[in-house]
């Protein structure tokens, strides 16, 4: 279940944050800013190749105490991924124009497979390209889109 | 005496006595067991459940019961926007069927009350209206299926036409409380502050030609992003009005979500809350048929038209409501009952000149019934409000030109005139009349115009004085002896002419810079004159003072047209001094520099040698 789901801009500041359990926000924010620095990382190693249309499953980023984080990238290296129980995993995205999606995912649910995770982004993306679309949106604001938010929502509520 | 025994019972019936105050529930039981009690039935729970007519405020205008009414009335009213604060209480009626049974006949009166107390309870019970209002939104969505369950239940037990006029009279709350506070409930049917009129797709259309020229095309996101923001709304609400209209999300606007986007903007302008989806009757697919097809309503609410104009007395809410039943008895689709219940929402509205809010929901008029369902509705809808959004809209598109920069009779400097061109083009053709005095006695008849003017206005003075002084001072200095002439060419037919006519005084009295000039066409509308009643005087019939009238008006006509040119040559010539004497200046702090910067030479000279050495 996407316990957060995080928009990040180029620049690496939060376009949109949203957590379902609104006490541990902090707490998501923390992760996933930390998690930023795994996916320049992954980024910066891709080099030239930005244009692939694979993704990249980055595995786990680094073992926390409660966390998992693993990015999803869309450049197609395969990696392995060691699941903990009742932790949670973050995915990573990064879109062509360095926009990043970071999902944080509890796994003491059902595993989610690699295909559902993919799609979820997929999902994402594609809001994120409405919202854009939209002439009254400056890229760099806070995504304040309603439509955006009930897709969210609903990935969140599915998820779980 | 009956009457206050049948309150008493009506109070204990409704529930009031229990739950101790009048709460929206018990009020609805209570104004259906008023008109029950009105209607001549005992006043039981059973005999609201029969078909009732509203019951009749009317009798609460006499003085009599007037007093005795208003306590209680207002007391309910109080209550009422208590009550409608308590979301529990519509949850409470929506529970169970009896209730929901109970929900659609007590609903009906509600909107009797609402309005025709008000009438002669303005103030207070606008307030109350208002709540009831949004109290009525809350519950509009529960009740619509509450509705449509009676109406099922209803279908089978009573009469066809008990639950008809409940029906309608729900619908008809339900259309109020929609036309006050439209908000997206989940109804099935389309708000009718969402459906777009004749005129204002026309309009749309309009608008959209004028950024796309192809109706057929699309309006780029830019485009219509500075289009719609000329309309002052907020970003975010603009952004979100965008995702409302903008359905497949191509960034761009067809006509249909261009039409939607307008709507939405106008309607947000008026005060309605935008809603949480797009309304079925915004929807690009909706109103791509609705343009192919714009005349289908018009059958249709042609039969309700004929049974409008029967409600053509705005203050009987109860014929209101039998013509509602009328009318409802044709109508099949719900939706069309909204409609009507709108547009008698409207009358009501219209009727109640105390009801205050809204969106400026203007007096339904006759017309306005007579003429198409959807229409007259939205029509005087949008006769006020939405004309005013639309012309405010219109007003950014095409901004009102901005006032000449003129000005009309002051010795200000008008650079514009001073710029332009044509400006001397005009002087030389005025030039000739002036020059046919010499300059010479100017001075003295400057300073005797100077002392006429001050006689006679005071006012004007300080913007003629300075002029003069100017004038007076360009003479004195050395320069320029067109621009004293100009100057003096100007007033020398004035003076003649005042020295010459002292009978018109009244014009000078408008205002002291345009007596030169109407005083300079003095003699020559002197000379027209004269010269026409001699030419008249050979027809002895003819009275010498229409032929001058006549004569007078035209030559007033192109005295006015020169007055006008002299104006602008005066203005011209003033700007000409001005500038003369800046060039002067200048002049001087030219020479002053060369001066210095000859002064410096020599020093640097002097100091050369030194500096070689």
């Amino acid at each position: 279940m996407a316990v957060c789901i995080a928009v990040i801009a180029k620049e690496n500041y939060p376009l949109y944050i949203r957590s379902i359990p609104a006490e541990q926000e902090l707490k998501f924010h923390y992760t996933v800013h930390t998690s930023l620095d795994v996916v320049d990382e992954k980024v910066s190693a891709m080099g030239k190749a930005l244009v692939d249309q694979r993704e990249l499953y980055l595995g786990l980023l680094y073992p926390t105490e409660d966390y998992k984080v693993s990015l999803l990238s869309r450049l197609g290296i395969p990696c392995v991924k060691s699941m903990f129980p009742n932790q949670l995993h973050r995915y990573g995205y990064v879109t062509n124009s360095k926009v990043k999606f970071v999902m944080v995912v509890d796994s003491s649910n059902t595993a989610l497979r690699d295909n559902e995770i993919r799609s979820m982004f997929r999902k994402l993306h594609n809001s994120y390209t409405d919202v854009m679309c939209n002439p009254f949106y400056n890229p760099g604001d806070r995504i304040h889109s309603r439509a955006f938010d009930n897709m969210v929502t609903s990935m969140m509520v599915q998820v779980c | 005496m009956k009457k206050h025994y049948a309150k008493r019972e009506i109070t204990e019936l409704c529930g009031a006595k229990r739950v101790g105050y009048f709460g929206l529930t018990q009020f609805y039981v209570a104004l259906k067991l008023i008109a029950a009690a009105q209607s001549g039935l005992p006043v039981q729970v059973e005999s609201i459940k029969c078909e009732l007519p509203l019951p009749q405020f009317m009798a609460l205008k006499n003085d009599e019961i007037r007093y005795s009414n208003p306590t209680e009335l207002h007391g309910m009213k109080c209550q009422i926007p208590y009550v409608t604060m308590e979301k529990n209480s519509f949850k409470r009626v929506d529970d169970g069927e009896k209730q929901q049974e109970k929900m659609s006949p007590i609903m009906s009166p509600v909107s009797s009350p609402p309005s025709s107390p008000s009438s002669y309870q303005r103030v207070p019970l606008t307030y109350g209206y208002g709540k009831l209002r949004s109290g009525m939104d809350q519950m509009h969505a529960a009740p619509y299926e509450t509705r449509q369950h009676t109406l099922q239940q209803e279908g089978s037990t009573s009469g066809s036409h008990g639950p008809k006029p409940t029906r309608r009279q729900t619908s008809l709350i339900q259309s109020l409380s929609v036309e006050r506070e439209p908000q997206e409930s989940n109804s099935n049917y389309p708000d009718d502050p969402w459906r777009i009129t004749e005129e204002q797709r026309e309009y749309y259309i309009n608008q959209f030609k004028s950024l796309q020229p192809d109706l057929s095309s699309f309006i780029s996101g830019s485009l219509a992003k500075n289009f719609f923001t000329k309309s002052k709304l907020t970003i975010p609400e603009l952004s979100y009005i965008w995702e409302l209209s903008d359905v497949d999300c191509d960034g761009a606007l067809t006509l249909p979500e261009f039409c939607a986007a307008f709507h939405l903007i106008v309607a947000r302008k008026n005060g309605y809350p935008l809603p949480e989806s797009l309304p079925q009757t915004l929807q690009p697919d909706y109103l791509q048929t609705a343009f192919l097809k714009p005349k289908w309503d018009c059958a249709l609410f042609d039969s309700y038209s004929e049974s409008m104009p029967v409600n053509q007395q705005p203050r009987d809410l109860n014929r209101i409501e039998k013509s509602s039943i009328k009318e409802k008895t044709d109508l099949t689709a719900p939706a069309q009952d909204v409609n009507i219940d709108d547009k008698q929402a409207l009358k009501i509205s219209s009727v109640d000149e105390a009801m205050p809010k809204d969106l400026s929901v203007d007096t339904a008029t006759s017309k306005d019934l007579n003429t198409l369902k959807a229409r007259p509705r939205s029509r005087s809808y949008s006769n006020t409000s939405l004309e005013e959004a639309m012309k405010r809209v219109e007003e950014p598109p095409t901004p009102p030109p901005r006032p000449q920069k003129s000005h009309s009779r002051t010795s200000s400097l008008d650079l514009n005139k001073v710029f332009q061109p044509n400006a001397p083009a005009a002087k030389p053709g005025l030039l000739p009349p002036p020059p046919a005095l010499p300059p010479r006695p100017l001075m003295s008849q400057v300073l005797h115009h100077n002392t006429s003017n001050d006689s006679i206005s005071q006012t004007k003075l300080p913007g003629q004085l300075p002029g003069y002084g100017d004038f007076r001072l360009l003479e004195q200095t050395e320069q320029v002896s067109e621009i004293e002439l100009h100057p003096q060419l100007t007033r020398t037919p004035s003076q003649t002419e005042e020295s010459g006519s002292p009978v018109k005084k009244d014009l000078p009295h408008t205002q002291p810079p345009s007596k030169p000039i109407r005083r300079k066409f003095r003699p020559e509308n002197q000379v027209m004159e004269n010269q026409e009643p001699s030419s008249v005087s050979g027809t002895s019939s003819v009275p010498t003072v229409p032929t001058v009238k006549p004569h007078a008006s035209i030559q007033k006509q192109s005295s006015k047209q020169k007055k006008a040119i002299q104006t602008a040559i005066r203005k011209n010539k003033e700007a000409n001094a001005v500038l003369a004497r800046l060039n002067s200046e200048l002049q001087q702090q030219l020479k002053e520099v060369h001066q210095e910067r000859i002064a410096l030479e020599n020093q640097l000279e002097q100091l050369r040698p030194v500096t070689v050495l």
